[in-house]
């Protein structure tokens, strides 16, 4: 097709696809689109995930941000009710200056990233490493002590969350 | 390469996505637009640490996005806490409200 692989085809559609979702997570008034276009954004990267073949991951970015995460946006939405249309926007001037900033971001970053392309570091590693199997045996080996702390992060996360959610604390 | 994609193409990606979680966070007014942009930006570079993962055949690339998961799931938690609070005080999320620390 056209001297394409399948491989670059997809990865021609889903850049594109998560590209065009990214933006209209920014530009979309309403905050009920935003999040939807973000889930849609989400799935685009696990595509992405899937063509790297990284398969754990890909499953555990839909489980996590387009199931757990997006739903809590979308939670918080709801309990705030800021779904309307009219909501205040920033000054016009205010936007051609993030659009400025954002074009020399990307200037700067492409430009520093250029010469990376001659760093001949590409070793062709074997396509089993992104299975549950091999990461799992790296995770509980080698990062055995950062995982449990982890679950400590999350634990505080859970805790100090439900302090600040609460109403009056004694 | 990886599966013929230069891993140009993931930098310029990954770029890309980047700077759109950005100009978002500069560019809008409401608080929980600019948390997504956030995650945007989180996720651009996950991606790019995955594309690196696998270009070098080493799992400890896809092991740090498993932490950086973890890590965004109770920033998000946190953080979002932190918003209905401040709804419930002030009754707006307008970042050009929530000003009292400028003055």
């Amino acid at each position: 097709m056209l001297g394409y692989t399948i491989t670059q085809w997809l990865f021609g559609i889903l850049s594109f696809l998560s590209i065009m979702f990214g933006l209209m997570v920014v530009f979309s008034r309403n905050p009920v689109n935003s999040v939807l276009y973000l889930v849609m954004t989400f799935f685009c990267i696990a595509g992405h995930y899937l063509l790297l073949n990284a398969q754990f991951l890909a499953v555990v970015h839909i489980v996590v941000y387009a199931g757990a995460i997006m739903v809590l946006f979308l939670f918080v939405i709801m309990l705030m009710d800021l779904n309307q249309e009219n909501e205040p926007q920033k000054a016009w001037l205010i936007k051609l200056i993030a659009g400025i900033a954002g074009g020399m971001l990307l200037f700067v970053l492409v430009g520093s990233l250029k010469g990376s392309e001659q760093l001949g570091l590409a070793q062709y590693g074997s396509s089993q490493i992104g299975t549950v199997k091999n990461l799992g045996k790296v995770l509980f080996s080698e990062f055995l002590f950062p995982f449990e702390i982890a679950s400590i992060l999350l634990l505080a996360a859970l805790v100090g969350s439900i302090m600040i959610g609460k109403k009056d604390i004694k | 390469m990886i599966n013929g994609i230069s891993i140009n193409y993931y930098l310029l990606l990954s770029a890309v996505l980047f700077i759109i979680g950005a100009v978002g966070v500069m560019a809008r007014r409401n608080s929980i637009i600019i948390f997504m942009c956030i995650e945007l930006m989180l996720n651009a570079v996950n991606l790019l640490l995955v594309a690196f993962s696998t270009l070098h055949g080493d799992a400890s690339g896809q092991v740090f996005v498993f932490f950086i998961m973890a890590v965004a799931a109770a920033e998000v938690a946190v953080g979002l806490a932190i918003l209905s609070m401040i709804y419930r005080n002030v009754k707006s999320i307008d970042t050009d409200i929530l000003s009292n620390l400028k003055n």
